[in-house]
């Protein structure tokens, strides 16, 4: 309501005056035709790319085939979910799924919130600009480059790291060959990449934050590490709750590419998550009507965290992302 | 008492910068390695004797590399995807973002709820296959640059920096006789460089880097990015060598290590080139996405 105030104010007064409602906003449309005119490819883009294939979600409900299409295809109801809870590699993988977004969760996510606060403490501004370049860096690479990375320093007779732990009396392991080692391998290679990168939010906010709160607090005697945790977390926890919805959000979304360039035979069973799952049964096996309703389970249960983690995060801290 | 506390201060700042120390040789080394690697020859790999520094240096991995055409046509593609895909990606969302911005656009609300909700809820990987497939997208370069012509994401930075153009600007570009386009291409275009250069990067190194939407679309090798061909050459483990080409026999009996160490390299370099250019930009786009949340 306050937009079209604020809208009918910036009018000419010659305007104004003649205006009633519906012959308004036609003048309108029509007086600035050229921005509704650029604005015509990108919604298309958007209606088609992004609307259709939600549309064409109703196959999670059909036993889809290929050359009936969409009005030829039988429909099935809820026979896919069904289908899904009873099979065991679903459940299987859905496991997988979960536990690498519980490790992802309690590692990956305050890794970024930890080197950000003690990026913070340094006062060697060199060094400071020094370390920041390189942590930055990794997340750039693509998960290709640095999957073939890790075959080379992690590969158990010539990898780097295997002759570091020969040195130290440990027996070489192959951390990609083993189901043992892979929810590691995938959560630490997401930690490599993505901490440093995941600091910039939250040193921005640290910089925002009145020194002389730090002044006051050091005068009524307060160390470093009481100056933490009453200042800088506190000042941080705000982009804290934000991002953490955001991860809540993506939950099930731990990423297709950076799991699909590390599984192979002998580390799929523990390493294979949901997204490889659908890309391996549907493009691959072309179960179409099946993969869908993974897929959309996968987003319905996404929405879903995201709503309640919003609802909760409402509640206690204030912050929220809608 | 003061003086206790920044003691022990003093202390923490020493482990700090011991461990940041570490942390940061952690993320370097690794490059390092596979920089040694490349430069190894086969021999020396196999036996595990190269850590940081090549042993017995040669350039035959580079050379194998480069002299292999499919791996220049697979960078060639890459080169058109990003080149390309960037400037349809900045093109797309800034004539959505902009528009959307200026109070005069009615329905503004529906547009940005339009977006908000695919950000929200992503349709299956399947309906997106059938939509390609059936726009006769599939094994074309098309496949890797349209139906991610607009991100959700970057659409709400562009529209947030726009947003916050003072209102004054146009006015006054619009006394002069400016036209929409006019207002358009003569003020509001140079005023958005900044956050263009931000999100370019973002689109283009996204481009670069892709690697599942050419493995969902493109089965022909022809038009395989080079992040497609560098996975094959890791999965396959033989990588075909030329008999015709002499200067490899000897290459042909041992392992292809290091060839894959000189291609991550290859692959990699384009990225490594632009990086000071890319950590001035990179950080003002992420802040500036960050103020509208």
């Amino acid at each position: 309501m306050s937009s079209r105030t604020e809208t009918d104010a910036r009018l000419p007064a010659s305007m104004k005056r003649k205006t009633n409602k519906d012959n308004g906003i036609w003048r309108l449309i029509w007086k600035y035709k050229a921005l509704y005119l650029i604005s015509i490819p990108s919604i298309l883009y958007f209606l088609i790319f992004k609307y259709i294939p939600l549309g064409g979600s109703i196959i999670a409900f059909q036993d889809y085939n290929i050359f009936k299409g969409f009005s030829g295809s039988d429909w099935v109801g809820f026979a896919h979910f069904a289908e899904m809870f009873k099979h065991y590699d679903f459940l299987r993988i859905l496991n997988n799924t979960v536990l690498i977004g519980l490790y992802d969760l309690i590692f990956s996510f305050p890794a970024p919130i930890i080197l950000a606060i003690l990026l913070n403490e340094l006062r060697l501004v060199m060094f400071k600009r020094v370390i920041q370049t390189v942590v930055y860096m990794p997340h750039f690479l693509s998960w290709v480059v640095i999957a073939g990375m890790s075959v080379a320093i992690l590969s158990p007779t010539t990898g780097v790291l295997n002759q570091l732990l020969v040195l130290f009396g440990i027996d070489p392991l192959y951390f990609l060959g083993d189901n043992s080692y892979i929810r590691g391998v995938l959560v630490g290679s997401g930690i490599w990449r993505d901490t440093g990168y995941g600091t910039i939010l939250y040193l921005a906010a640290l910089a925002g934050i009145n020194p002389e709160l730090y002044e006051a607090a050091q005068i009524d005697g307060a160390n470093r590490w009481k100056q933490t945790l009453r200042i800088t977390l506190p000042a941080l926890l705000p982009t804290i709750m934000i991002l953490f919805l955001l991860h809540i959000g993506k939950f099930l979304d731990f990423g297709f590419e950076r799991v699909w360039v590390f599984l192979n035979a002998l580390n799929t069973e523990n390493g294979e998550i949901l997204d490889t799952y659908i890309y391996r049964a549907g493009l691959l096996s072309q179960q179409y009507g099946y993969t869908t309703a993974v897929g959309l389970f996968k987003s319905v249960v996404g929405l879903v965290l995201v709503m309640m983690g919003n609802l909760f995060s409402r509640k206690t801290t204030g912050e929220s992302l809608y | 008492m003061y003086g206790a506390a920044s003691k022990s201060y003093k202390t923490f700042n020493v482990f700090n910068i011991l461990f940041l120390t570490l942390l940061g040789l952690m993320m370097f080394l690794p490059f390092l390695n596979v920089i040694a690697q490349s430069f190894s020859s086969s021999s020396a790999i196999t036996a595990g004797k190269v850590t940081f520094w090549p042993v017995d240096f040669t350039l035959i991995n580079y050379e194998y590399v480069f002299s292999d055409a499919s791996i220049w046509r697979a960078f060639g593609v890459s080169v058109f995807v990003t080149i390309a895909g960037t400037m349809i990606n900045l093109i797309a969302t800034a004539t959505l973002a902009y528009p959307v911005s200026r109070p005069e656009y009615v329905g503004r609300r529906i547009i940005v709820l339009l977006v908000l909700v695919t950000m929200i809820f992503s349709a299956p990987l399947i309906p997106n296959f059938l939509l390609i497939k059936n726009l006769h997208m599939m094994n074309t370069p098309w496949a890797l640059i349209i139906p991610g012509a607009v991100s959700a994401f970057n659409f709400f930075v562009m529209h947030s920096f726009f947003k916050q153009l003072p209102p004054e600007i146009i006015d006054s570009a619009r006394i002069d006789g400016c036209g929409e386009l006019g207002i358009m291409v003569k003020m509001v275009a140079p005023l958005s460089k900044p956050v263009m250069a931000s999100l370019g990067i973002f689109y283009a190194v996204g481009h670069w880097n892709a690697y599942m939407s050419a493995l969902y679309y493109i089965d022909q090798p022809k038009w395989w990015p080079l992040q497609v061909k560098l996975k094959r050459m890791f999965e396959t483990d033989d990588i075909s060598i030329d008999p015709g080409a002499s200067q490899f026999s000897d290459l042909a009996h041992t392992s292809p290590e290091g060839i894959k160490m000189a291609t991550i390299i290859i692959a990699t370099l384009p990225i490594i080139m632009i990086y000071p250019f890319l950590q001035r930009h990179f950080v003002k786009g992420l802040t500036l996405g960050a103020v509208k949340s």
